[in-house]
């Protein structure tokens, strides 16, 4: 593969849309919050008030290296699942960085955000953050097992590692999603979403009534303005990449909004709904729902396909 | 833990190694605040003090009484979420001090602890006429009687105690002071250092932490 220059310009205002999305969606999520518990509510653009202030403090602490590192990692997380998956099926601006084996880097990308939060918060030396992240590497090693095992489904079904082309084989039509042509798949991935989506009943690493706020506690002002940035590209990233496997892509921006907040409100809605697992009780929910789903769904996806 | 554990002391290692432990200055920096400068250019500090003045994070600390009135602030009666007013429960992440009326010797020492760990430009409120003149605890013998002793208050609000309307106003007029660049009391406790210090150990007899909490 050619590298070409002007996809770096291309990468670059993909990330600037997707953030704005991101940073809206978090704001209107909250309206509807707000409205839902009947109170009026931030106002949508709140979310770009706090990240120009938490920019703009004058005074910041550092605790070391690795703090100054962990929010980088997280941000690096969040951009590197974004850029690996598709935007826009069909677009030569927004098809990003996609290419054969795309899935499985994405999968890595993943999981390297909570890595580098990981040793950053560490070092911030706070216990709650040390407690959050114990939790939190502990769920996301047990949401990853039917991540992994829906994507494989996914693969299966597809022949293709390539993000592109599990697209372009839903293309003509919403008979034609993996939500249609493979439910179970489906639901295992949407299980999995939950469970990264760090909302409830899954938010044991924030966790606001136990350990107030887990992770971040140490982190402030432009530390804290790299993980509000990442707060907003990297739920994004990870829905534009389940919408691209389960519920056929997007061939341009209306649609991608429209599909990335539906598939957004899911882990909403759940969230609104279920209240919060304690660290063992959502642990052991993947490994005793979610571990047996995803193995009957592998099976009766390769008997099928 | 007692304040013996903060001296200097030697110390043997599992390895039968002996070395140093010098609490105070392993865990703390000694370093004093510094006076941080507001941009030069106009145009774009009141920029910055415009998105200040409209993401105010309190920290969720109640230090008195007082605090009783900051919950139906958040709750839909009040809802001070649609003035961009947000508690964060971290003081690293917060900017906004709100003083909840009579202060103890015992919470001052925290809320010093919490106030110097709070990253400017930080801001305080004092709620109700305890924190004024000491108000019906003014003759008592373990509470302060006037606040700005202590800590540079940005805005006092009074009653006793005030409702969640007067609070509400306390913030508005927090953020006109905000907006029309006069919300610097990080600078000014940074300037009169010495002197919030000298008032604040007068009061506080077991003073077991550095001058200053990173």
């Amino acid at each position: 593969m050619e590298f070409q220059w002007i996809k770096i310009p291309y990468a670059l205002l993909s990330i600037f849309i997707i953030f704005n999305i991101g940073m809206l969606i978090n704001g209107v999520v909250r309206k509807i919050g707000a409205r839902v518990g009947g109170r009026y509510g931030i106002r949508v653009y709140q979310p770009y008030i706090d990240l120009i202030k938490n920019y703009a403090l004058r005074s910041n602490v550092s605790h070391g290296i690795m703090f100054y590192l962990g929010p980088v990692f997280r941000l690096t997380g969040g951009v590197g699942v974004y850029l690996l998956v598709p935007a826009i099926y069909g677009s030569v601006m927004f098809s990003n960085f996609s290419f054969a084996g795309d899935m499985i880097v994405a999968l890595y990308f993943i999981f390297f955000g909570t890595l580098g939060m990981a040793l950053g918060a560490g070092e911030g030396g706070h216990p709650y953050s040390a407690l959050g992240i114990g939790r939190g590497l502990a769920q996301v090693t047990a949401a990853e097992i039917p991540m992994v095992m829906a994507f494989l489904g996914v693969a299966v079904q597809y022949q293709s590692l390539n993000i592109t082309t599990i697209v372009a084989a839903q293309q003509g039509g919403i008979m034609n999603w993996t939500m249609m042509t493979n439910p179970l798949i489906t639901i295992l991935g949407l299980i999995a979403f939950l469970g990264t989506m760090m909302r409830s009943p899954f938010d044991i690493v924030l966790a606001p009534q136990e350990i107030p706020i887990g992770p971040p506690t140490e982190f402030h002002s432009t530390f804290l303005g790299v993980l509000q940035t990442n707060r907003a590209i990297f739920p994004m990233a990870k829905t534009v990449l389940f919408m691209n496997l389960f519920f056929g892509g997007a061939t341009n921006w209306w649609i991608l909004i429209l599909k990335v907040f539906l598939i957004y409100m899911v882990s909403v809605i759940v969230g609104v709904v279920f209240p919060r697992f304690r660290a063992d009780h959502s642990i052991r929910w993947f490994y005793k729902y979610a571990l047996p789903l995803g193995i009957l769904a592998l099976i009766v996806t390769s008997i099928i396909f | 833990m007692s304040l013996k554990d903060l001296d200097k002391r030697m110390v043997t290692g599992p390895d039968g190694e002996q070395f140093e432990v010098d609490p105070m200055q392993d865990y703390f920096c000694g370093e004093v605040p510094k006076v941080h400068k507001a941009s030069s250019i106009k145009i774009w500090e009141n920029f910055l003090n415009w998105a200040r003045s409209e993401s105010l994070w309190i920290l969720g600390y109640g230090t008195g009484c007082g605090a009783i009135e900051m919950r139906p602030l958040m709750t839909p009666r009040f809802d001070a979420y649609r003035f961009g007013v947000q508690w964060r429960p971290t003081p690293r992440q917060s900017n906004v001090f709100v003083i909840g009326g009579y202060m103890s010797v015992k919470t001052l020492k925290r809320v010093i602890r919490s106030y110097e760990q709070m990253q400017g430009p930080k801001f305080v409120l004092g709620l109700g006429s305890c924190t004024i003149n000491g108000g019906m605890y003014w003759d008592s013998y373990n509470t302060i009687n006037r606040l700005d002793h202590y800590l540079p208050v940005d805005v006092y609000i009074t009653g006793c105690m005030p409702r969640p309307e007067a609070i509400l106003a306390g913030v508005e007029e927090l953020k006109k002071l905000i907006k029309a660049g006069k919300g610097e009391g990080q600078n000014k406790y940074a300037e009169n250092f010495e002197w919030y210090k000298a008032n604040q150990k007068k009061i506080i007899k077991n003073w077991d932490m550095p001058d200053y909490n990173w």
